[in-house]
């Protein structure tokens, strides 16, 4: 720290630093990882997810979305929109209430925790006497009825939670007026639904676990009608008038029961098992909604015939004679439905169905012939097939853009071109600055592009590589295909599949040119696939080469997986990426570093073994290396070393468990009294846990690993000449340069593209090289290929004398070039004892200055630091804590943008983004106004929300609704215009 | 000035006396040059012994071996291995065979730096060390009666080349004396560092009385590992500092980490668990009879005071390049201004004192400690030399 005490004093630096420098999480893109609640409010047209970990996330139009974390981290169990409000209950699994509010703050809209409150019965009461099981808010917005197991239902008053125990409506008072021996047959049991009158809001009805239904009348508080249910209760449902009541059971039927003045009528008008005769599973939930001219919609979740498909999490619509079971691929979590929300409107006239099922949200048009699905604008569940790499790609020319959102638009005909139904509050971010691509690679061999330009992730095109290869799977066997007379009838939806074919499709490397769209990605067994972006369907024959990475090794027999068969054949590609050509590595380890430069038309890659170059143009492979030490050699492919290697990484596992025990326990001790700080601090000595110091030594195993590969057009031989160059570095702390000779474009094609190694650098400290740059005369980065052709850059000095940056998980040392003497250096690990887990150039504009900018390395640590660092000088300028050091996947799935933002996954399914720069800083910023208004509301007019808004108001107009509801403009956009 | 030093020494040889001849050496360009001198044995005479006398430059000596291939150009023995010393100021005849003791011999050339040479297979290893100018009164005589020494066959342990530093304690006039800084010197891969370090806690005293905090120890020592063989690190001393940079706060994986990336030049700071075989110093042996306790000492901010610059110090600055797939060679630090360097003593000085890992001499007791011979330093003043800085010597 002292050198930069030293050196960091300056304080113009220091003002300018404040200027290009912030650290900020902004959002949190995808799936929420283990969702456990879901609430809607019709009112607001605003969702929520709570989820196992205390987190409630709302979303409404694309864009509007706000986030909010329980203390306690508790599992959300409900959340309840309070009617007419921009408030929500959360029930957590403490038993614990939480009210959360929307507030305006600035003209945007933050969510914040208001009250919380615990549910207290008399002193020595059992737990179970208050504990909650259903939350019902009042219309009237003053109380919140809560049902609990002893079958009481407490009534508190809003927002300040406090108990009206005059007001409780007790099991006692309830049994009363029901008749003797239904009295005797049902004692105390819990209440399972609680549902207001629809007409009357003097009225609730109250559903008790063994059957018992009863109408409580809340002003005379007695009974005024009762349903003597004979099934166990699962939910109960009001139908929009107030004449009927549908009620579901845990033995998987359901039934009606009129609500009329005669008290005498105790059975169902019609009780019905849908998909009996045989044992079925519970109904769980039930929706009624009639529609103006034709048959209701019944919609219930479960079920399904218990032994055959009792494994199913299905939610089935019966619209008269359409019955569909949709069949989802993760447990459902809960559901709703979208409809006239107007409590005046005589029908529901139900327009989509939303399903939180465990990994994806699923929305359902119920508009549409065919009830086809919608494609949600956010929630994506990136996770369909694991995510392996990703690659971020800043400011995307509109062409590319354009291209891609075609191919991808092919891909999504079967969605609804429905508008999204939840369309709630107003999106008041600011256009995106530029266009920016996230493509991810997944395990099952296909790579998602992602539009990460704003707050919505959203899938615009996925990319299948498994076309090329021969599989055992046949990619053309569509899941179950249903005929007309099946029963149930099922229909599968969602995209949610972590069931890989075949692991050696994974993708591991991806590289985009955004300039003349040529793709190139890399998968586990050593394929590297280059692909150009084609705007028609095509079917060719995939060209097909082998890098073999051991030429001169001897005896070296790999133990691996075998390489992929590539198909012979023509193969039909879609509009979109089509491969074009097929490199092979051999042995088909993983590729770990891949390198394309479009200019050139070639491509580097490296894996464990060596690397190679391909000239994808002529589709002739130029050279290749082998990076394997001797010992390494042995380790990789002696059966004894692989025991060794087994039983050292169990021992480090176990390790780790063991680590992972003390802390935790560390944890505890500071939590408990100090007295048993002495006795936990002696059980750790008892148990320590031990680091080995030791040089590393050129011995190591891994050490020709190729960590990065990287091309540069500079001085590699001597001052007066530059020319092309590859660089590659490995795990063992050595960099190796090859001089290349490209013919120039009217040769291209006829003289074979040269290489010959000119440099060989080993880093003593023998730290992995995970990144090399070349500086130019000015010290600045040279830029992309094709980069200055397309005007986008400056040339790069070519005057000057060039440096190479070499970036090894311990230090970051600056060479001059071409002759290679050292210049300067910053060691990480040596000072700090942290490693350098990734980097990247990234530039930094000020939030002052406009015109001003400037490029720093952008690094994360092994502890999940991020640092920036100057260049060409290498001076630390800031430090953000982001990751927690042991969520290693999160570090390992890092990537940063070129202009100082970032990603990492905090689960298999969400990404978090963040921003380290002042200037581009991608968050969300929304309003939801309940303001009553009479009279018109007016909408929203701006430039990417235009579209989507008039359709929305065209549907709101025909539903009548919205009266109630406003939908703001006012400072709060202008506000964000002038950001 | 004499050519021939009246006070000349020569060690035996184990069989056979040398006479002496003397002659000069090249002149470097230099503007400071040392002068020189050196004695060796006729690799093909019986009686050899002959003087040479040449110059090198004072402020910049060069590296070891250009020293020793000058002197084998010097002598016309370009094959014959050697034992180089010269005698110090103090009369002792020390030992020249690394950069280290060949930059101190430089420096405190007065202004004559005189070097015997000798033979490695006559070679007489007990001749090094302290006192030995003084108890072989007249060089002469040794070398004319060798017998004197043949009564005590003494046992060789090693090649005096082979001697390095494996291990020293520095900065012990600025430590409190119950830390200890060691620094362990790692070459090459043939020896391991050999040792282990684990979480543990150990008690402090804060503003609010004795407190636990967590810290780092060394848990356990390789048999055979460079840390054992110093004997100065044992199991259950703290680790309290890693090149200058203080151990709190950080992870034991942190603290391996830092321990590894400095592992060619590690220097630790720590506290032996036993405490009574610390240094007492006499400066303080008045004030303080070893009973403060470390950390409790109000002004000790380790931060502040050392004497050696962990981000100065450039031991791994020896990566290696490969060019055109030729000979590997050292990266060169890069030098604003590239001069063209003709002589010999002068080839492509790629370190400075500050840049090979070594402090100044002047501000070090160095102990060295291998096998039974011991050498030692002394501390003398470094603006001595500088009187006798330029003195050319010419024949």
């Amino acid at each position: 720290m002292r050198r930069f005490l030293r050196h960091g004093h300056d304080p113009v630096r220091e003002r300018l630093k404040r200027d290009l420098f912030q650290f900020n999480k902004t959002v949190e893109h995808g799936f929420p990882h283990q969702p456990s609640a879901l609430g809607y409010s019709p009112f607001l047209h605003l969702m929520a997810i709570g989820t196992r970990s205390g987190a409630i996330k709302l979303y409404g139009a694309p864009g509007v979305e706000f986030m909010g974390l329980h203390e306690e981290n508790n599992t959300v169990m409900q959340i309840h929109f309070i009617p007419g409000q921009c408030q929500l209950v959360t029930l957590l699994d403490d038993n614990s209430l939480h009210l959360w509010s929307l507030k305006q703050r600035s003209g945007a809209s933050e969510l914040q925790e208001e009250q919380r409150f615990t549910l207290r019965g008399p002193p020595g009461s059992p737990p179970s006497a208050t504990q909650i099981t259903v939350v019902l808010p009042h219309s009237s917005r003053e109380v919140l009825y809560l049902g609990t197991e002893s079958g009481n239902v407490f009534v508190v008053e809003l927002p300040s939670f406090r108990l009206l125990e005059d007001r409780t409506i007790t099991s006692e008072a309830v049994l009363q007026r029901v008749p003797e021996d239904y009295r005797n047959r049902r004692s105390f049991e819990l209440v399972e639904a609680l549902r207001e009158h629809p007409r009357n809001p003097g009225h609730i009805l109250i559903g008790y676990s063994r059957g018992l239904i009863v109408l409580w009348d809340l002003h005379n508080k007695r009974v005024s009608r009762h349903f003597l249910g004979s099934q166990q209760l699962e939910n109960l449902f009001w139908q929009k008038d107030g004449h009927q009541i549908i009620s579901c059971h845990y033995d998987g039927s359901y039934a009606q029961w009129p609500v009329s003045n005669d008290d005498r009528q105790l059975e169902p008008l019609e009780s019905k098992v849908p998909y009996g005769p045989f044992p079925c599973k519970a109904i769980s939930k039930i929706y009624w909604q009639t529609t103006k001219n034709g048959p209701p919609y019944i919609i219930f979740q479960g079920g399904m015939p218990r032994a055959s498909y009792g494994d199913r999490h299905s939610i089935s619509v019966v619209h008269g004679s359409q019955q569909i079971a949709f069949d989802f691929t993760s447990r459902v979590i809960d559901f709703f439905v979208v409809c006239n929300a107007d409590p005046a409107a005589e029908f529901d006239d139900p327009s989509a169905m939303v399903v939180l099922a465990e990994e994806e949200l699923v929305v359902i048009d119920l508009k549409s012939a065919g009830w086809p699905a919608v494609h949600p604008p956010y929630l994506a569940s990136l996770h369909c097939s694991a995510i392996t790499c990703s690659h971020h790609v800043s400011n995307i020319p509109l062409k590319l853009w354009e291209r891609v959102i075609s191919a991808g638009s092919k891909q999504n005909s079967h969605y609804s071109d429905m508008p999204w139904p939840i369309d709630g509050g107003t999106n008041l971010a600011p256009d995106p600055p530029q266009r920016d691509l996230l493509l991810t690679g997944h395990e099952d061999g296909t790579v998602r592009f992602w539009d990460a330009s704003g707050v919505c992730l959203r899938l615009l095109y996925k990319l299948s590589t498994v076309r090329v290869f021969l599989t055992d799977a046949d990619p053309n066997d569509n899941m179950n295909p249903l005929g007309e007379d099946e029963w149930p009838p099922l229909r599968k939806v969602g995209s949610f599949d972590p069931y890989s074919d075949d692991p050696r499709l994974g993708i591991q490397k991806i590289y985009l040119c955004k300039y003349s769209g040529y793709l190139t990605v890399a998968g586990t067994a050593g394929q590297i696939l280059v692909m150009e972006l084609n705007d028609e369907e095509s079917e060719h024959v995939v060209d097909h080469a082998e890098a073999d990475l051991l030429q001169d090794q001897e005896g070296y027999k790999w133990k691996g997986h075998e390489r992929l068969k590539a198909r012979d054949e023509p193969v039909r590609f879609e509009p979109g990426f089509q491969p074009f050509v097929l490199v092979q590595c051999q042995p088909p380890a993983v590729v770990t570093s891949l390198a394309l430069h479009s200019e050139w038309k070639l491509v580097a890659f490296g894996t464990s073994h060596g690397f190679g170059l391909f000239d994808h143009q002529q589709k002739r492979l130029v050279f290749v290396k082998c990076t394997l030490h001797p010992s390494d050699q042995l380790a990789l492919e002696g059966p004894l070393s692989r025991v060794k290697s087994l039983k050292k990484s169990l021992r480090q596992s176990f390790r780790r468990i063991r680590r992972s025990r003390v802390s935790s326990r560390k944890r505890r001790v500071q939590e408990a009294n100090s007295k048993f700080d002495q006795d936990a601090l002696q059980e750790m000595e008892l148990a320590p846990i031990q680091r080995k110091i030791e040089a590393r030594s050129a011995e190591d195993s891994f050490t020709g690993f190729v960590r990065t590969l990287y091309f540069a057009d500079t001085f590699l031989r001597d001052s007066s000449r530059h020319c092309p160059s590859l660089w590659a570095g490995t795990n063992g702390g050595t960099v190796y340069a090859f001089c290349l000779r490209v013919p120039p474009a009217e040769r291209r094609m006829d003289e074979p593209v040269r290489a010959e190694q000119a440099k060989e650098i080993q880093l003593m400290h023998r730290a992995p090289v995970v990144g090399i740059l070349v500086l130019d005369g000015h010290g600045t980065p040279l830029p992309e290929p094709l980069e200055v052709a397309h005007d986008l850059s400056k040339s790069p000095d070519m005057q000057g004398s060039h440096q190479l940056l070499v970036v090894s998980e311990e230090q970051f040392k600056v060479f001059t070039l071409p002759k290679v003497s050292s210049k300067l250096k910053l060691k990480l690990t040596a000072l700090e004892g942290c490693r350098v887990r990734k980097v990247t150039v990234a530039n930094f504009g000020s939030c002052k200055t406009e015109d001003y900018s400037e490029n720093n390395l952008a690094i994360l640590t092994n502890l999940g630091d991020i640092q920036i660092i100057s260049l060409p000088f290498l001076k630390l300028q800031i430090r953000y804590p982001c990751i927690r050091k042991e969520d290693v996947s999160g570090i390992a799935s890092c990537v940063f943008t070129k202009y100082g933002q970032g990603f990492y996954l905090i689960s298999p399914s969400e990404f978090e983004r963040f921003s380290l720069s002042t200037k581009w800083l991608v968050e969300p910023r929304c309003v939801v106004d309940t303001q009553e208004i009479t009279g018109n509301n007016y909408l929203h007019n701006k430039s990417g929300m235009e579209k989507a808004t008039r359709k929305s108001r065209v549907i709101a107009l025909s539903y009548g609704e919205r009266n109630s509801r406003r939908i703001h403009v006012g400072h709060g956009l202008s506000n964000g215009g002038g950001k | 000035m004499s050519l021939l030093w009246p006070n000349a020494t020569v060690w035996p040889g184990a069989s056979a006396p040398s006479t002496s001849a003397a002659s000069a050496g090249p002149i470097g360009p230099g503007s400071q040059p040392v002068g020189a001198g050196g004695l060796c044995l006729g690799p093909g005479q019986h009686f050899g012994a002959e003087f040479r006398r040449f110059s090198l430059e004072r402020t910049k000596p060069g590296k070891f071996e250009e020293f020793y291939g000058l002197l084998q150009h010097v002598h016309k023995i370009p094959n014959v291995e050697v034992l180089v010393g010269y005698i110090d100021i103090h009369g002792d005849l020390l030992p020249i065979n690394n950069d280290d003791n060949y930059h101190k011999a430089v420096s405190t050339a007065n202004p004559l730096l005189r070097i015997f040479i000798q033979r490695k297979e006559d070679a007489d290893y007990s001749a090094f060390g302290t006192d030995t100018m003084t108890r072989k009164k007249n060089v002469l005589s040794n070398v004319l009666r060798p017998d004197n020494h043949k009564k005590k066959p003494h046992i060789v342990i090693s090649m005096p080349r082979d001697f390095r530093p494996v291990s020293s304690i520095i900065d012990v006039d600025i430590l409190p004396e119950t830390h200890r800084r060691v620094r362990l010197y790692k070459y090459g891969t043939d020896k391991p560092l050999g040792f282990y370090i684990r979480d543990g806690s150990s008690v402090r005293v804060t503003p609010h009385g004795l407190e636990k905090v967590p810290g780092i120890f060394i848990s356990r020592l390789v048999p055979g590992g460079l840390a054992q063989s110093t004997g100065l690190l044992a199991v259950n001393d703290e680790v309290l500092e890693v090149n200058g940079i203080e151990v709190s706060g950080k992870s034991l994986d942190q603290v391996t980490d830092m321990m590894i990336a400095n592992s060619r030049n590690l220097i630790i700071t720590v506290r032996p668990a036993n405490q009574r075989n610390n240094v007492v110093r006499n400066s303080r042996t008045s004030g303080s009879s070893g009973q403060s306790t470390d950390t409790s000492l109000p002004g000790y901010t380790p931060h502040t005071v050392q004497n050696f610059h962990p981000e100065e110090d450039d031991s791994d600055e020896d990566d290696i390049i490969i060019e055109d797939n030729g000979e590997p060679q050292q990266i060169p630090k890069a030098v604003p201004t590239s001069e063209s360097l003709e002589s010999l003593t002068q080839i492509e000085l790629l370190h400075d004192s500050t840049q090979n890992g070594f402090i100044p001499f002047s501000e070090v007791n160095l102990c060295h400690s291998a096998g039974n011979v011991s050498m030692e330093y002394e501390i003398h003043d470094p603006d001595k030399k500088s009187l006798e800085d330029g003195a050319i010597i010419t024949l």
